[in-house]
């Protein structure tokens, strides 16, 4: 098994949970977009740390970054949407666009 | 040649399902869909031969969809998906910028002079990273660690009904907090 598959997979599930960051209205539907990227980050990470340097923990540490990244991008997220909807009953990026005037 | 069977076998359903969320009407069965696109990704990280990160990715992102399907319950309207709808904006402009990233980023994939392996993994790759983590990444941990406490800091402000301006007044110079339910023991 060779280095690029992993990273054409790596690369499509970036490009469709960009898709999703850049179509979605939903703040939720939005952080699953971001999620999905997040998704490739880590396969090609992983990828990379296996078939360039295996040796050394690296790619490894990436991994654990981007997987902390995920849990407090989840966590942030819910907590903003959840501001949001107390103080403006929004749960589209589309209603909460006030500070855009 | 094994190892090609299950790359593909769950490459392509990590694809599909990640297709698949932005498609669905009902927001439970995108939020399964992005849950089988991330648990493939765990598969894919155990294939690869990191067996202590790839458990980690299956059981967060089988916890962390447990509680966003709670979420979208919560908030978004229409999450059973019982009337077609689409909430979506400028979806013609986002499939070209996709396209091109997808472009660029295989282009680069398939044209790059990728180095060749630089020795073999060890027996124990969880033991390196953790020793890495403990002594070279020390760094690199302390930072996720902080970040972490910030983030749970930082969700309980965002998360609460009642912030200190609610409880000590605009000048936060009250003497006492101005609770629904007075604490401490003389209530």
């Amino acid at each position: 098994m060779s280095l690029e598959p992993f990273l054409l997979l790596a690369a499509a599930l970036f490009s469709i949970g960009l898709f999703g960051v850049l179509t979605q209205q939903s703040v939720v539907m939005l952080m699953m977009g971001l999620e999905l990227m997040l998704g490739g980050v880590i396969v090609g990470a992983a990828a990379v740390w296996r078939h360039v340097a295996p040796a050394v923990a690296d790619g490894q540490v990436l991994v654990v970054l981007a997987v902390t990244v995920m849990a407090v991008e989840m966590a942030v997220g819910f907590a903003v949407v959840t501001a949001l909807f107390r103080a403006r009953e929004v749960d589209m990026t589309d209603m909460a666009a006030e500070l855009k005037e | 040649m094994f190892d090609d069977v299950v790359f593909w076998a769950l490459a392509l359903p990590a694809v599909a399902a990640g297709v698949m969320v932005f498609r669905f009407d009902s927001m439970a069965r995108a939020t399964y869909a992005l849950l089988t696109s991330l648990l493939c990704v765990g598969g894919e990280v155990l294939l690869l031969g990191l067996d202590y990160l790839g458990v980690v990715i299956v059981l967060m992102m089988t916890i962390e969809m447990a509680v966003m399907a709670v979420f979208m319950v919560m908030y978004m309207m229409n999450p059973a998906g019982l009337m077609p709808m689409t909430m979506v904006h400028n979806a013609k402009g986002a499939v070209v910028i996709c396209a091109a990233v997808l472009a660029v980023l295989v282009a680069g994939i398939l044209l790059a002079p990728w180095p060749a392996r630089r020795g073999e993994p060890s027996a124990d790759p969880t033991r390196d990273l953790g020793l890495s983590l403990m002594g070279p990444q020390m760094l690199t941990m302390m930072t996720l660690g902080l970040a972490l406490v910030a983030t749970i800091v930082a969700t309980v402000v965002l998360a609460t009904r009642r912030g200190r301006y609610d409880r000590y007044g605009d000048d936060v110079d009250a003497r006492c907090a101005d609770d629904p339910v007075r604490g401490g023991t003389g209530r």
